[in-house]
């Protein structure tokens, strides 16, 4: 099975939604991951067949199906407000993709339903109805739904996003399980890079209408190739702060480091660090020091946030483990390890340098 | 500002035959900034609204400091609420939103202009205070809404349900900290609907978890993580949440398939019981050492800034955090151990004792379990 974009384009209201996107997707999963309004929907809504594009061709297994009606598609959808019938039971709702598809064997309709029910966890709700299920439930119901007939595309618009967070957790490992080895196309839409990142399925980064890149998420998290690839897989989100380079070093706020790769002085960047990285405690030698004020220590038990206030009136956050007490008006030094600093060109976003190997999360 | 006092109240909405919040009694302290987390339809919302009075509850009484207030409509109880979804006069500005509840309660000119201020400034509104409600973003409506909540002083609580959910992710970090700034400064007592427990547990003074109608633990954050006292609270806080291991405990030995792991504390009858720890106290790696549990490796998520390796110990699944550099491959065999300190025995869900090493010298007295019952 394969899907691909060809120079798609999509304009409302006098604004560009999407910008020629180009993309070939094949069998299994793929998550599509960027913040609100990057057109993640929009573009679900044309492959599905929903919106017909200004320019470029939906192609499905060498066919291009730009031009077919939503109903002569072989796609099913999954959006992130749970649609149910509200009328039918758990069972007749995932019966009904079934029922109406002619090609569908009658005779096995009764085992495919409960076949798909019992993936979703729902196995024991056939005979409720919606109103009686809990919105984890109902979003379960509306999956089997879009799994119970075997579709080329089966897309998912933030499927989770309106669930409990702990369901969500739940249900993530489930749908990577289910969706791996997956015999069509599934394009799996998120804004949450946890999701993106435990998927561990090819991604596609989509900002602002365009794809801003593909391929392992877990390597364009250590390497991401542009601030906001950086930005769309961090959370908590990163801390930037101004520099410049000057003669071979690269000056932040006072601090300044070895410059990693050989640019020209006078260069404007933005150094991006995770919340992570950043520490109280010096560790080594070359290590960008930062004096701070402290604002606020929010403890989870697993970690604590430091907020921070620099000198220059800028906000640094550091996650630090564990629980630690502080509090709000002390002084603290925030250290940064030139390791951990991603520097980006203040023009454009691209990635001049990470200073040193990133973690590498292939081993 | 007062005590908010709920005394025996429950609430049905099917004439008694079942509760959607059992009946309890219970104390929201002035000027603290509470957390009520808990899984949907585990009665969150059906407690705020017998806060705000927008339900009248089925049994109790509810009292702000000595002043009965059961009876009292919600326009009577001085409550601001901030709902999940913008709620705003659309036509008007952003300006006349914020000054909207000030005006209406006949505040000074000069104080309504003061108070929009200083919240606008505090929630980044500045640039948009001319523009029309409607033109605003969703993300930035709800925090126009937010704004409204807090722009009076004298309220006796401010309710908010659920108000981050139409935010973009990055943009909540910064509204958390923002709400918590804002609380140090006006001392607003805060009661905070979610069920997301990073929003809990990075906003709250004090966390209340709420499961199926009733409460299960309060406490402060770093108490819930630590220290839980039920198996849901383990469960609900905590990303990924505590492991729960069947054990069996005999000869006050807890074994975890065939392999003993500690000696029970606590005063435990022989027979089944849980073993509770958190992914964080589950340490993976070198030999086997006493009380090693040998496990074996299944599946390793590299989540960026930490992995997460699915180990199984027997039949049973188990999940430890270790660092983004560790390595361990699927297949192999290693050994787990389980920090002695925060690993805790459960039965029928409920907190009963903790383990010590196999072959501790010290006496008992030095880990004693925390909630201080069966220390010999």
């Amino acid at each position: 099975m394969a899907l691909v974009l060809d120079g798609v384009r999509v304009r409302q209201r006098g604004e560009t939604w999407l910008h020629d996107i180009h993309l070939e997707l094949s069998s299994g999963m793929t998550t599509l991951v960027g913040p609100m309004a990057a057109g993640k929907t929009t573009l679900m809504r044309v492959v599905g067949g929903l919106l017909p594009p200004d320019a470029g061709r939906v192609v499905v297994n060498g066919k291009d199906v730009t031009a077919i009606s939503v109903r002569k598609r072989s796609v099913a959808f999954v959006y992130q407000q749970f649609i149910n019938y509200p009328s039918l039971s758990v069972y007749e709702n995932i019966a009904s993709p079934l029922r109406i598809a002619r090609s569908f064997p009658k005779k096995d309709m009764d085992r495919r339903v409960r076949e798909v029910a019992e993936i979703m966890g729902i196995g024991d709700l056939l005979d409720r109805r919606p109103a009686e299920l809990s919105g984890g439930q109902q979003q379960r119901t509306a999956i089997a739904r879009a799994l119970a007939r075997p579709v080329d595309v089966l897309l998912l618009d933030e499927p989770l996003a309106n669930l409990d967070f702990k369901l969500r957790e739940q249900l993530r490992g489930d749908l990577k399980n289910m969706f791996r080895d997956s015999p069509g196309v599934v394009l799996y839409s998120t804004a949450d890079p946890a999701e993106a990142l435990t998927f561990a399925s090819p991604t596609v980064v989509l900002g602002e209408g365009r794809v801003l890149d593909m391929g392992d998420v877990a390597d364009m998290y250590a390497q991401p190739p542009t601030l906001a690839v950086a930005a769309t897989l961090s959370d908590p989100p990163l801390n930037l702060l101004p520099g410049v380079i000057r003669e071979g070093r690269i000056e932040c706020l006072g601090s300044s480091f070895p410059s990693p790769g050989a640019h020209d002085s006078g260069r404007n960047v933005v150094l991006a660090v995770r919340p992570h990285q950043v520490t109280i405690e010096r560790s080594g030698s070359e290590v960008l020091e930062f004096p701070a004020e402290i604002r606020l220590a929010e403890v989870t038990g697993s970690a604590t946030f430091l907020h921070l206030l620099l000198a220059d009136g800028r906000h640094l956050v550091a996650q630090l483990p564990g629980t630690q007490l502080f509090t709000p008006g002390e002084r603290a030094v925030a250290y940064v390890d030139p390791a951990h600093i991603f520097v980006f060109d203040e023009v454009g976003g691209r990635l001049l340098a990470t200073s040193a190997a990133e973690v590498d999360l292939h081993g | 500002m007062a005590d908010i006092r709920l005394e025996g109240v429950g609430h049905s909405y099917d004439g008694g035959r079942t509760w959607a919040l059992k009946p309890m009694t219970w104390t929201w302290r002035s000027s603290r900034a509470y957390a009520l987390l808990g899984p949907s339809g585990c009665g969150k919302t059906t407690l705020l609204n017998i806060i705000s009075g927008l339900l009248s509850p089925t049994v109790g009484r509810i009292w702000f400091d000595d002043r009965e207030v059961t009876a009292v409509p919600t326009a009577g109880r001085n409550i601001a609420q901030v709902f999940q979804f913008p709620v705003l006069y659309e036509e008007m500005s952003v300006y006349d939103n914020l000054a909207f509840p000030l005006r209406n309660r006949k505040y000074p000119k000069a104080e309504i202009d003061q108070r929009v201020r200083r919240v606008s400034q505090l929630l980044g509104l500045d640039d948009h205070l001319r523009r029309r409600s409607r033109r605003l973003d969703p993300g930035r409506q709800q925090i126009v809404s937010l704004g409204r909540g807090l722009v009076r002083s004298e309220v006796a609580a401010v309710l908010l349900d659920e108000p981050l959910t139409v935010v973009d992710p990055a943009l909540k970090w910064t509204l958390r900290s923002k709400l918590k700034e804002i609380h140090r400064d006006t001392g607003h007592t805060l009661i905070y609907v979610t069920h997301d427990q990073t929003e809990a547990l990075t906003f709250a003074d004090e966390v209340v978890v709420l499961n199926e109608g009733a409460i299960v633990q309060a406490g402060e954050p770093t108490e819930l993580f630590l220290s839980p006292a039920h198996e849901f609270v383990g469960h609900f806080i905590g990303s990924p949440g505590m492991n729960v291991v069947p054990a069996e405990i005999a000869d006050g030995v807890v074994r975890v398939a065939e392999t003993d792991v500690g000696r029970a504390v606590g005063e435990l009858e022989p027979g089944p019981v849980h073993i509770g720890v958190r992914p964080e106290f589950a340490r993976l790696g070198g030999e086997g050492t006493s009380p090693g549990l040998p496990v074996q490796v299944m599946e390793v998520d590299r989540m960026g800034a930490y992995n997460l390796v699915h180990v199984k110990a027997g039949d049973h699944p188990v999940i430890a955090k270790t660092e983004a550099d560790a390595r361990f491959a699927p297949g192999t065999v290693e050994f787990l151990h389980l920090a002695p300190d925060r690993t805790f025995l459960f039965r029928d869900s409920v907190r009963c004792g903790s383990i010590a090493p196999l072959d501790a010298g010290e006496p008992l007295d030095s880990i004693a379990p925390l909630d201080g019952k069966g220390a010999p």
